[in-house]
């Protein structure tokens, strides 16, 4: 159909791009490794060691008195809670933005059809929210809530809502967009309005990476509320600081077992939601 | 007129040129095949005319309304008339076979009843009659992983006869279909189109099931329509000039493709009116 093709050279064309990128990556990468002064000898001089042993060991034994673990049980269920209500309200924030900004979705772009610099520009508009939502840490935005509500766990799920919401949004859209996009946009060419497109035809293929990062997430709320803790947004960060502040290292160490645990519980959640959506 | 396209031309945003000076009208409820040899142009054609890409050059008109002047809610509407069968049928692997079908209906069912169909499949019995018309009745509430190639495709056909649209547009719609299957699942196309009076236009690898079913043909070749006649004057030389970059055999679905390879003598003046036929043929 094009005529003459041009005769096709026998290496790769690509093979130059490759090596220019893997080049800046080092020349990038290097300066930076040396800003962030990261030198990792300095964890084996003989000095540095005894401090971190001095340090670690001040963890040992856990502390199992039943008046702690009682704590530990109320401040447990209070950071599930956190984490839990935190996700739940994050991703009712992320559905509409993530719908919003994912090109998978764009009837405009289809055509490409009316009002289509229209829809790139609420799309920039949208993508920009969520990165000022996500680009606040969760731990300053708990601290104006903090600040607001009073101490307490209601500042931590508004915290966690508000940065993770951003967080979720922006990667649901790129998961919708790195599956099989051609389903959904077979439907909307057959006039199907954009959330069925979303339901017949992305969620499907994507149901499973969205479970999994949403878990993943879930997880990492639970994280975060320790860190809110210390500001005191409640739950097992609260009790945390207590316990350092008290030099109690058992106690310390009774809390990081239980967020082990935690972590393990979301790594079981994460794969029975994968095995029942597979 | 279901369909006009005016000296439409298409290039893509890399710079090939997919169509050139293709002008095409088409009645309604008239059924015509699209042939050529691949690259000619027939996925961008339907494309095209589907309002899916919008054409570089010329007019298209597709059930009479220009679709890149209307509102985007007639936009819509327009898309929900026009059912497109394509090649490769882009339908969730996780999807159950009812609702792909049911999915044809997008187009018309209000949100909730899109979403609630999800939850309980809203219509059941138009599912499996759309299903039951190519054969796979008994797959409705499989999974569509389980199907094979060909299944996946005979379930993209069953989802625009459940659309019930006024244009079908089907891209090399039984590409996936060993011959019996695929002459069967042309002949359901057709059937539709004569119950409901909806307009089909079909390309197809196989010259004889073009041939057989559809009494007017375009052949398109580089981009452009070459030839735009009723089936019965389509003849061998045409053909073969049409495929001439694909070798001496015809591309045909049948058992048999030495039917229709070229034999010498063909090309004399005078014999290129004679209609093709096969034996086994109506």
């Amino acid at each position: 159909m094009n005529g003459a093709l041009a005769p096709t050279p026998l290496r790769d064309p690509q093979a130059r791009r490759r090596a220019t990128g893997l080049l800046i990556g080092v020349v990038v990468l290097w300066p930076m490794l040396v800003l962030a002064e990261f030198r990792p000898a300095a964890l084996f001089e003989s000095g540095n060691l005894q401090v971190m042993k001095g340090f670690l060991a001040s963890f040992m034994p856990p502390s199992t008195s039943a008046d702690f673990l009682g704590l530990l049980l109320q401040a447990t269920l209070q950071t599930l809670a956190i984490a839990t209500a935190g996700i739940a309200l994050s991703f009712l924030l992320a559905v509409p933005l993530a719908l919003a900004v994912t090109h998978a979705l764009s009837v405009s772009r289809i055509g490409p059809g009316r009002g289509r610099w229209w829809g790139e520009g609420v799309r920039v508009v949208v993508r920009m929210v969520m990165a000022l939502l996500r680009a606040v840490p969760e731990v300053v935005w708990a601290l104006v809530f903090v600040r607001a509500l009073g101490l307490g766990p209601g500042a931590g799920v508004l915290a966690l809502a508000i940065t993770y919401g951003g967080m979720l949004g922006k990667v649901y859209a790129e998961i919708l967009e790195s599956g099989d996009t051609r389903p959904a946009r077979a439907l909307l060419e057959a006039g199907s309005g954009r959330l069925a497109a979303l339901f017949y035809g992305l969620v499907p293929g994507a149901a499973q990476e969205l479970a999994s990062y949403t878990v993943y997430r879930w997880e990492c709320a639970v994280r975060a509320s320790v860190v809110m803790g210390f500001v005191g947004a409640g739950g097992l960060g609260q009790l945390m600081d207590q316990s350092m502040k008290m030099l109690n290292g058992g106690e310390a160490s009774t809390i990081l077992l239980m967020f082990l645990l935690l972590v393990m519980l979301a790594d079981l959640l994460s794969a029975a939601l994968r095995r029942l959506l597979g | 007129m279901s369909l006009i396209l005016h000296n439409v031309g298409l290039v893509h945003p890399n710079g090939q040129r997919a169509l050139q000076g293709v002008s095409l009208v088409v009645g309604a409820g008239e059924r015509v095949a699209v042939i050529g040899p691949s690259g000619a142009g027939k996925t961008s054609l339907l494309r095209v005319s589907g309002s899916s890409l919008r054409a570089t050059e010329g007019r298209v008109e597709a059930l009479a309304a220009n679709p890149w002047q209307l509102s985007a809610r007639g936009l819509r509407r327009l898309r929900s008339r026009i059912g497109v069968v394509h090649q490769a049928p882009p339908i969730p692997p996780r999807l159950r076979v009812i609702t792909a079908v049911l999915a044809g209906r997008l187009g018309t069912w209000p949100m909730w009843k899109a979403l609630a169909s999800l939850a309980y499949p809203a219509d059941i019995a138009g599912a499996r009659d759309a299903l039951l018309r190519l054969d796979l009745a008994d797959r409705l509430f499989d999974r569509c992983d389980r199907l094979s190639g060909g299944q996946l495709q005979r379930v993209g056909i069953a989802r625009v006869l459940y659309q019930r649209p006024d244009l079908v547009l089907a891209d090399e719609p039984v590409s996936a279909l060993d011959p019996a299957l695929a002459d069967a699942a042309v002949g359901e196309l057709i059937a539709h189109s004569a119950a409901t009076g909806a307009t089909l236009v079909a390309s197809l690898h196989a010259v004889d099931l073009a041939l057989k079913w559809f009494p007017r043909i375009v052949g398109m070749r580089g981009g452009e329509v070459t030839f735009d006649l009723p089936a019965a004057q389509v003849s061998r030389a045409m053909l073969h000039e049409l495929y001439a970059t694909e070798g001496s055999v015809l591309p045909t679905q049948g058992n048999d493709p030495g039917a229709l390879t070229l034999h010498k003598g063909d090309l004399k003046a005078g014999t290129n009116v004679v209609p093709l036929s096969r034996p086994g043929c109506r």
